[in-house]
Parts: structure tokens; sequence; C-alpha cells
């Protein structure tokens, strides 16, 4: 296989990965969501998340099989690889904390996803370009909907203001990977920062609410570094693929 | 291939329905894109998920198989497609009276009018119930993936309403 579509199949995984962790990450909430209606957002949106890790790991399975005579499929490319060879962001796997860090993390990646998609939508590879395009149409629900919060806690009590201040503390680091190349990244990740940081910066005005002054960023997810907390994700998400190979529903 | 098998095709696809919202057929929907067959009739139906994570395409590709599998056609592919994306825009009008009276408010503007403005909702939603359009949003996310959940503030009444998208 040559380097350029080895890349393409890093770079296909990277997505899938990073939308399939944040929304198995989010799946946690199911049933136990502040309330019914919020419960019932971010599992639908998991369910978005889950459909677009799902269109990009079939189309990596189509062309590793198609270069390397290989087998693979959607379920075997996320319930049998191991941790090293995931490349999700570091902030998709880390644990949902309170309700405040959840959603802000959504507000975080949502934004930057979109951005991502908005250049991936002019891709020449068709199948990318599309899957992009479909999913856009879901991202800036996940963003209208994850700003309004940023900004009804922000903005809200004491209480509410104070866990929004300690979610962007807790999260802010692990912001810059986005903006980091990886050598198998299509697009130029770097030139989506401003764009992305005058969007935070516009709800946290509106939030009350500012910027992280740390400047220190942690990395290493994308090229399958990950913190302690990916292998237990992987340990609870692949049990039941690795315990009976095959299994179906 | 003949248009007449064509024709029989999607008379046949009429009679396969969405199973999260059973009013409306596959073709009210908008998701059937083509259906193609060769001299072998070999037949190819392509379908379009009207979100990305949307659970209902298995179910909706087993069903087409089966309809068309009763109805003589033992040779059939279900095939999906994401170019163009499937928009509120495909749904019928028929399709669109059909979930007003089976108590879902249908999809309101065009899809390239969603509206961005944060704390905004989508005007005039009517509810399918005592037809007021004095309604408001609960929540942007409904039962499933392509509702949203509003409330009239009339009759008091909660309702799923499709979402533009």
């Amino acid at each position: 296989m040559n380097k350029l579509s080895n890349h393409q199949i890093n770079y296909i995984l990277s997505l899938a990965d990073s939308t399939l962790i944040l929304g198995q990450r989010n799946g946690e909430w199911c049933a136990h969501g502040p309330i019914l209606e919020q419960d019932i957002a971010i599992t639908n949106i998991t369910l978005d998340l889950i459909g677009q890790a799902r269109n990009f790991y079939q189309y990596a399975a189509l062309l590793i099989n198609e270069s390397e005579n290989k087998n693979e499929t959607e379920d075997s490319l996320a319930y049998l690889r191991t941790e090293r060879e995931f490349k999700n962001h570091l902030i998709c796997e880390l644990p949902n904390g309170d309700w405040a860090q959840t959603i802000l993390r959504q507000f975080f990646f949502s934004s930057f996803q979109l951005l991502v998609f908005e250049q991936l939508e002019k891709n020449n590879d068709e199948q990318i370009a599309a899957i992009a395009t479909k999913s856009i149409k879901e991202i800036n629900y996940h963003i209208k909907w994850s700003s309004e919060w940023v900004i009804r806690l922000g903005d809200g009590t004491d209480e509410s203001h104070n866990r929004m201040k300690n979610a962007i503390e807790a999260l802010w680091n692990y912001t810059g990977e986005f903006f980091i190349p990886a050598d198998y990244e299509m697009i130029d990740v770097a030139s989506l920062k401003a764009s992305w940081l005058e969007k935070v910066k516009t709800v946290f005005e509106e939030a009350t609410l500012s910027v992280s002054e740390n400047t220190f960023m942690q990395t290493g997810g994308k090229n399958g570094i990950h913190t302690e907390h990916l292998g237990y994700i992987l340990a609870e998400m692949q049990s039941l693929q690795r315990t009976y190979p095959g299994a179906e529903w | 291939m003949s248009d007449l098998i064509k024709e029989h095709i999607y008379k046949i696809l009429e009679q396969v329905s969405d199973p999260e919202i059973p009013v409306l057929t596959i073709l009210d929907m908008g998701i059937v894109r083509d259906v193609i067959s060769d001299d072998q009739n070999n037949i190819e139906v392509i379908i379009t998920p009207t979100y990305s994570g949307c659970p209902a395409m298995d179910a909706i590709a087993f069903d087409i198989k089966m309809k068309l599998i009763e109805n003589g056609y033992t040779h059939v592919k279900v095939t999906y497609t994401l170019q163009p994306a499937w928009t509120t825009d495909w749904m019928s009008e028929d399709g669109k009276n059909k979930l007003k009276a089976y108590g879902i408010a249908p999809p309101q503007n065009i899809s390239s009018r969603i509206n961005k403005l944060l704390f905004s909702q989508e005007e005039n939603i009517e509810c399918p119930q005592c037809h007021s359009t004095n309604t408001k949003l609960l929540s942007e996310f409904g039962s499933t993936a392509c509702k949203a959940l509003y409330q009239c503030n009339d009759c008091k009444e909660p309702f799923d309403y499709f979402k533009c998208h």
C-alpha cells in the first residue's frame, strides 16, 4: 500500500475514532441525565456521532480491503483494534465529569468538527465529502444545543457559573490537540484555530466566561498515545466481541 | 430496464413503511433514490439515510427485501448512498399530511432555512391536536433523531415536530 492511501485510511480512522469514543462517553449519560429532555438530547447527539463513526468505519474498511486484501468490517475496526491503534482526540476519552464538563466538551468538539467538515465537504474524495455534508446538518444542531447550555450555565447561578469555570480549567489544555497536525491529516488543522477561538469567545462572552490562561497543551491521542481512560472504555465497549467473537444481535 | 418493472417495484415499495413512523411509506419519506434491474431480474434498490445514525435503516432494508421477495423478485440487493444528502424537502406533500394526521407536526421550512440563532425556535409550528400556532419549543431533541419536542400553549398538549434538516 502506498503512503498516500495509508495516510488516507489513518485519517478516516481518526475521524471515526473521535466520534465513536465521544459517542461512547456521552452514552454513559443514558438514563442519568439531569432531566428527561436533556437525557434524550445528549443520547440523540450520541446517536448522530455513532452514525457518523459508522459511515467512516465502513468506508475505511472498504479502502483497507481493497488495498490489503483483508476482510475488515465496521465492527472489526471498532471492536478489535487495541488502544495504541485508536487515533481519537484525547478530549473525547476524558471522563464525563459533571453536566457542565460534558456540555462544554460537546461545544468545543462540535465547533471544531464543523470547521473540519466544512473543509472535508470540498474534498476530492466523494465519499468523504458526502459523509461530511450529511454530518454538518447534524453538527449544526449539536452546536446550537451545546452553546445554549454553555450560556445558560455560565450566565446562570453562582453554582452553575463556578461549575463552568471548573470545566474550562479541566478541558482547556486538551483543546490544543485539535490544531496540532498529525502526519496523516488531509486538511490543515492549524489554520482552523483562529475561527474556532473566535466562536468559543463569542459564546463565552455571552456566558460571562473567559478562556483559560493555561497554555500547556496535552497531545498524543491522534498518534495512539492515550490517557489511562481509553483502556477502560475499550475494555467495556469491546468485551462482548472479545469474549464471543463474531457475536451478532 | 423496462419502465413497467420499475413502476411495479415502486408500487411494491409503497407498502414498505418507516418502522419508527409507520404511517409514512419509504416513498413518502423520500429515501428511495433509485431502482435498477438487469436482464436477469436482479433488482437493486438504492436508499439514503435520513440521519447518519438512523437505527431504522437496517430494518428498512430488510423490509424492502422481504416485500420484493413476496412479490416474486428473489434477487434483491439494497444499497446505501449518502450523496446527495437527504433533506426534509424530499418528504412528499402527501407524507406531510399523513404526519399531521398522525399527531406529528410536519417540517415547516425548507431545510436551508434552519434557524441557527441561539435560543430561537421555529415560528408558527402548528399543534397537530388543536391547530393553534401558539406553541413553544421544549427540546430540540425528541423521541427520535429526526424530531424536536414542542408544546401547545393553548391546549397544553406536548407533541413531536419533525425538524427541518
